[in-house]
């Protein structure tokens, strides 16, 4: 590689990672506790999970979805049912209620029942601290913007990791591979981690890099397909207003007939009539596949809501299922507790190569560029040498 | 040069995508498998540190 070519990259390299480092290190340090979730809130006092068989498939113990729909109805006498979402490893079923089918989110009631049972669960308590996480973690409380500028960020850490390995090349020419050298200078000794933990952590890196920009660009991708697929599944129906739950049919027969459509599925949740996810007149019933893979990939039903029969199943486009995918893949929570570990470990490593790229841009900032494309080049020894002009 | 340098991050490059693509396939002994591929960054850098023998 030419020396200018080096030094192309190397200020693509700087730039890119000086842009993004303050918001990569709180993206790693909310990530961390984000990973064990479901540990902190099962130890924080949020209830133990409810036993027995999985309220999204159609074992026999379970109550019929209209019970369960009228139950929470009596609970919210005057709303109308908005979406009923199911669990995989728990009889727990959730009702959310609202005013009107349109309702805004802060509007909406959400409910808890056990379908074995039939009754009321007491909701998950209080976790604020991890929802401020959360929120920080995916917009820093600002919404829409702060969504896209974290998806942005994204983007220029992996040009970061890109322009970073095109650099290894020149950096390890003379080097082998794990080359630790602690009896050099400190700055030698963390250019050394830098370089081992960024290209063993390469490929994670890119891959939660890449899926969390993806994430960040949800709510577009998702307006715009509802924008195009709602419409295109049932005509245009602007205007029509929505199906009042009096004249529901039975949402039994409606699973029973999407389910032949879609054997081997399970429903992972049903949108009522008039609301975002479905259309005035018709049932949406998302269904989700058997392995932790096609659990991701929803393919959504319509169902004529006063018939209950099947109007047309057809899969998501392909910017859904890829922003179905980017979800796990982000959340590392798809393979157990070890998997998480490991994607908390790979987190830490991710944190040492942003806190060692500060201190050595720190270090030598002030130097000549010719003499720090030289430390590149030399793999660090350069750097024992004071270049002339310093 | 190019070989020599990039052999072994590439090796576990592909093994950590084929770890994170293994977990999602299914449950029990794919997970397992899922954990050993994506152990590779991690054991690299276990050998670099217990290679690195004071002289």
């Amino acid at each position: 590689m030419t020396t200018s070519a080096v030094r192309t990259w190397y200020l693509i390299h700087k730039w890119t990672s000086l842009v993004c480092t303050a918001f990569l290190f709180m993206l790693c340090v909310t990530g961390l506790p984000l990973i064990f979730h479901d540990e902190i809130d099962r130890l924080t006092g949020g209830p133990p999970p409810l036993q027995g068989p999985a309220s999204s498939s159609d074992s026999p113990g379970l109550l019929p979805l209209d019970a369960m729909l009228q139950r929470a109805l009596a609970e919210r006498p005057v709303e109308v049912p908005l979406y009923m979402a199911f669990d995989n490893g728990s009889p727990l079923l959730t009702v959310t209620t609202g005013p009107a089918p349109d309702a805004a989110e802060a509007d909406m009631t959400l409910l808890l029942f056990d379908r074995i049972t039939g009754r009321m669960v007491a909701p998950p308590g209080e976790e604020g601290f991890m929802d401020v996480l959360l929120q920080l973690h995916t917009d820093m409380f600002l919404g829409l913007p702060g969504m896209l500028f974290l998806g942005f960020m994204g983007v220029l850490f992996v040009a970061a990791l890109v322009s970073g390995t095109v650099l290894y090349a020149p950096f390890m020419r003379k080097l082998d591979f794990g080359t630790l050298r602690a009896e050099r200078s400190r700055r030698t000794k963390w250019l050394d981690w830098h370089n081992l933990l960024g290209i063993t952590a390469l490929a994670w890196m890119t891959v939660v890099g890449v899926t969390g920009f993806i994430n960040a660009l949800a709510t577009p991708l998702i307006d715009s397909w509802r924008a195009d697929a709602a419409a295109e599944m049932t005509g245009s129906k602007e205007g029509v207003s929505a199906l009042p739950p009096q004249r529901y049919g039975s949402l039994d027969k409606a699973m029973a007939s999407a389910r032949r459509a879609l054997p081997g599925n399970n429903p992972q949740f049903v949108a009522f009539p008039g609301g975002a996810f479905s259309t005035p007149g018709h049932y949406a019933v998302f269904f989700q596949g058997a392995t932790p893979f096609t659990q991701r990939l929803l393919t959504p039903a319509l169902i004529d809501g006063a018939t209950g029969e099947l109007t047309d199943v057809r899969p998501m486009p392909l910017t859904m299922k890829a922003l179905q995918l980017s979800q796990p893949l982000h959340f590392g929570d798809y393979g157990g507790l070890p998997l998480k570990l490991l994607w908390a470990t790979l987190t830490c490593s991710t944190l040492v190569v942003l806190g060692s790229g500060i201190y050595l841009w720190l270090g030598r900032r002030r130097a000549p560029l010719a003499a720090r494309v030289r430390e590149v080049t030399s793999g660090g020894r350069a750097t024992l040498v004071p270049s002339p002009t310093e | 040069m190019s070989r020599s340098t990039f052999g072994l991050p590439t090796f576990i490059a592909l093994l950590s995508l084929a770890g994170l693509v293994l977990a999602l396939t299914g449950e029990g002994w794919r997970d397992g498998l899922s954990w050993a591929a994506l152990s590779a960054p991690l054991l690299a850098v276990a050998w670099a540190m217990t290679a690195r023998k004071p002289r």
